[in-house]
């Protein structure tokens, strides 16, 4: 299986070259028109097919890989690293991307799926398919290239020879891996990672070809979306997991590689805006380009970061010598994106003309400048200890106090301008209309700070001022103007609609939804992105306390009492486990229990300890216990609880932001004809869709 | 002439930023609270990449004495700068948690704020030349000059076009 998952990888490469260079003299004899002896047309179909064949091929290697994890090949170098028999089936896919060269095929692979799908739509444009399908087979040949000569994921054991001897078991799976998320978890962020990719194709490609209109926005901002909510939820999933499993209590730690995959979500998410200025007003056209050009630059970046060991992380195991490789392709991709600009840009030439400062224009400039400046500070948070050090000679730490304190207030920024920008109209508003959108919100901001106060969420309460009580205020406050200002975007529609219609409040928002699902599903993420705010704000309360638990022993945190009633052991072909179980008590009554763990895993010769979080989650916080390990002294459990405030909103608000995004990918129900009737001004038909929308 | 929306905004930002400045200067400093938040200043350097405050994991051989030293820097009445150095002096540079406030390392600090300032004024100059500050006539508030009620009318108004389109937000 080694043999044909490398010629898999080794005919992949040849089909994506083909494809890259096919691709681009048809294209170059369609836009000369130089008379040939090919059709260039039927040039760009075959390369188009060669593209095609080379996501099968790679869907081959993977397949092979793979199998050979489910066949326990120890002859084969990665698997013998990243498997043992004991592992569990949903684990052995999970080794897939466990490693350097597994995450690699993984990422060649997803970015084989894209371009499938790519190019089986080319009938969407042809010839900027054609275009995007060739940037992203030379995108392609890249990572097939790495996976051919710098990390192969089927090289076998040194001095191998084939029905020779192989090791009895593997060395296992990384136990920090072995958790039912890390199924699941790198996937989605590497669909998101891989999926910048094809806008940037697009954006290349439209550039190159001079692209007439802005059809190709349209069509990079649905894949655009569709990546982002691939990333975002691959990051919500990685916070979840590190808080479910690492045990510190945390979710992040800015750490280089979550610092990796925010920052081109952060670009991601000011090109989603940005773009709208593009199609509505013709503006920022070189602004989006470069928006879209910096973000596939930085999800290879921060791949480079991670995997070359400039920085130190606690993705270790990614570290390697493919550094180089990643710098080359980036200089190379650099290169190429300002040849085209330059020598393009008259393309990408627009009358600017914006009638106000407060105006729905100004506020995605001002978005997009928070989103940016965002997306600096943390990529420079992550190079400055490298500069530092180039600089001085020593290395600085740059953790959670610096970023707290810049990227924090920068947030709360952004917090601000989400609440404030779907007030404003297009073009420009009237101090009445101000008044009007902002008094309800900035009431309900002014008593939610007295409303904190009156809780006890006081920064001036210890005596001293606290950083971190302040933006938590800050943060509730703000949460609750923007989503005051929402919500009554959604009812003054649905008011509208139900004076026309007669239908009901729920009847009449589902309709107002369906008819701009764009706008509404963009609010619903927005309220989801609040409710984020406000699960993240809960950490400025966090209360931890640990002890040596004997039988019936006590620990107290917040209204809970935790009760030793059992410690024991436990073991399986994977590992060895130790465990307690504590009884919870509320009140004086029992309400549950909670059995924390800590695991130890054979790894080869070795053992790995691990712990196994025990987390009972209600909105209001989620008593997380850990089980620490044992006194080697008395023979008894150290238990350590932490009650951590509204945790669980974060969660909830990635369900609300990934149903928003699933509501503004759906296309709105009625023409762009179609129009309410309003009272007053001259009466516009309704829409026959709209009368059996609902 | 600014119109008076730019100047209720102009205000509305200067109130903030007082607002702010005065919070930040508020608050008293005593022990226990300077303890709390030196503790979260420096890293523990066990190798757990925890801050110092909140390492308290078990057989710790360093936030201990750590802790203890943290404790009796302050009673000396020594300033919080003082022991943040006193400690880089003796750990390393690296158990700070953050960079230093000083030579080369301020740079980190101030990097950021400058790159925002800067984009700020980019952002405000950019909208100045494409005219949003040109002190053109507003003209946007086409409701308020309908008949009936103005600010009714131009609310219609608003959403009927914004709901009457696939144009986004």
């Amino acid at each position: 299986m080694a043999a044909f998952g490398s010629f898999c990888l080794l005919i992949a490469l040849a089909l994506a070259a083909y494809n890259l260079f096919g691709g681009a003299l048809a294209l170059r004899l369609l836009a000369t028109g130089q008379p040939t002896r090919v059709s260039p047309e039927r040039l760009a179909d075959t390369a188009r097919r060669a593209g095609i064949a080379a996501f099968v091929a790679v869907t081959g290697a993977a397949f092979a890989l793979i199998w050979s994890v489910f066949t326990n090949d120890f002859s084969i170098t990665y698997i013998l690293e990243h498997s043992n028999r004991a592992l569990p089936i949903p684990y052995k896919f999970a080794a897939l991307w466990s490693g350097q060269e597994g995450s690699l095929l993984l990422w060649a692979w997803l970015l084989g799926i894209y371009g499938f799908i790519l190019r089986l739509r080319h009938k969407t444009d042809v010839r900027l398919y054609a275009y995007a399908g060739t940037i992203l087979a030379g995108v392609q040949i890249f990572f097939l290239a790495i996976l051919v000569w710098a990390a192969p994921p089927f090289a076998l054991l040194p001095g191998y020879v084939a029905g020779g001897p192989v090791p009895a078991d593997g060395n296992g799976l990384n136990p920090l891996l072995q958790y039912p998320e890390m199924v699941i978890h790198p996937p989605m962020l590497y669909l998101g990672y891989v999926g910048f990719s094809v806008p940037f194709a697009f954006a290349l490609g439209a550039l190159m070809m001079r692209y007439p209109g802005e059809k190709w926005i349209k069509i990079t901002r649905t894949w655009t979306m569709v990546t982002w909510l691939f990333l975002t939820c691959g990051i919500f999933l990685g916070m979840h997991w590190a808080y479910a499993v690492l045990g510190w209590g945390g979710y992040w730690g800015w750490d280089p590689v979550e610092n990796a995959s925010f920052m081109p979500w952060l670009t991601g998410t000011a090109f989603l805006h940005s773009v709208m200025m593009q199609e509505r007003k013709g503006m920022m056209k070189s602004w989006n380009v470069w928006l879209i050009f910096s973000t596939f630059l930085l999800t290879l970046l921060g791949t480079l970061l991670t995997r070359a060991g400039l920085v130190s992380s606690v993705h270790a195991f990614a570290q390697s010598s493919i550094g180089t490789w990643f710098v080359v392709f980036m200089c190379i991709v650099l290169a190429v994106c300002i040849f085209t600009y330059v020598l393009q840009r008259s393309h990408l030439k627009t009358e600017h003309h914006l009638e106000s400062l407060v105006s729905r224009e100004s506020s995605f400039l001002f978005n997009n400048l928070v989103l940016l400046t965002a997306c600096f500070v943390i990529l420079w948070g992550t190079l400055f200890p490298i500069l530092s050090e180039y600089v001085e000679g020593s290395k600085v730490t740059v953790g959670a106090p610096f970023y707290n304190s810049v990227a924090v207030p920068i947030g709360l920024f952004l917090l601000f301008l989400t609440g404030v920008g779907p007030l404003l109209p297009w073009r420009s508003t009237s101090l009445k209309a101000i008044k009007r959108n902002f008094v309800l919100p900035s009431i309900v901001l002014w008593a939610t700070v007295i409303v904190c106060f009156v809780a006890g969420v006081n920064p001036w309460k210890s005596g001293a001022f606290d950083q971190g009580s302040f933006y938590a205020m800050v943060a509730f406050a703000l949460s609750t103007a923007v989503l005051t200002a929402i919500l009554s975007e959604f009812f003054r529609g649905a008011a509208v609609i139900m004076r026309q219609t007669g239908r009901n409040l729920f009847a009449a928002l589902w309709l107002l939804t369906r008819r701009n699902t764009r706008r509404y599903g963009g609010y619903l993420i927005h309220i989801g992105v609040v409710i984020v705010v406000v699960g993240l704000a809960g950490a400025a309360f966090n209360r931890s306390t640990e002890k040596e638990m004997a039988f019936h022993d006590q620990l107290d945190i917040g209204p809970y009492t935790l009760v030793q009633v059992g410690a024991s052991q436990d073991a399986n072909a994977d590992f060895d486990s130790d465990y307690a179980v504590l009884d919870v008590y509320k009140d004086g009554k029992k309400v549950f229990r909670m059995t924390p763990e800590r695991r130890f895993y054979h790894l080869g010769e070795g053992v790995q300890p691990q712990t196994m979080v025990a987390i009972h989650s209600i909105p209001e916080w989620d008593l997380y216990v850990v089980y620490e390990g044992i006194n080697q002294d008395t023979n008894q459990p150290i238990i350590k609880a932490f009650l951590n405030p509204l945790v669980g909103w974060i969660w909830f608000g990635l369900a609300v932001i990934v149903i928003g995004t699933f509501v503004a990918l759906v296309p709105s129900l009625t023409p762009a004809t179609a129009a309410l009737r309003v009272p007053g001004t001259q009466a516009a038909p309704i829409a026959p869709a709209l009368k059996g929308g609902a | 002439m600014r119109s008076r929306a730019f100047t209720f905004w102009s205000r509305a930002v200067e109130v903030s930023v007082l607002a702010v400045a005065i919070c930040f200067s508020l608050g008293a400093t005593d022990a226990s609270a300077r303890f709390a938040n030196l503790s979260h200043r420096l890293y523990c350097t066990c190798g757990c990449a925890e801050l110092l405050g909140e390492c308290n994991h078990v057989g710790c051989p360093e936030s201990g004495h750590e802790l203890k030293e943290l404790t009796a820097a302050i009673a000396s009445g020594l300033s919080d700068q003082q022991i943040l150095d006193g400690f880089a002096a003796k750990y390393g540079a690296t158990m700070l948690a953050a960079p230093p406030t000083k030579g080369f390392d301020l740079v980190a600090w101030i990097a950021p704020f400058a790159v925002f300032a800067a984009a700020l004024l980019g952002t405000i100059l950019l909208i100045r030349r494409w005219g949003g500050l040109g002190g053109k006539k507003q003209t946007a508030a086409a409701g308020e000059a309908a008949a009936g009620d103005p600010a009714e009318q131009e609310r219609m108004e608003r959403i009927r076009r914004e709901t009457g389109s696939d144009g986004g937000f």
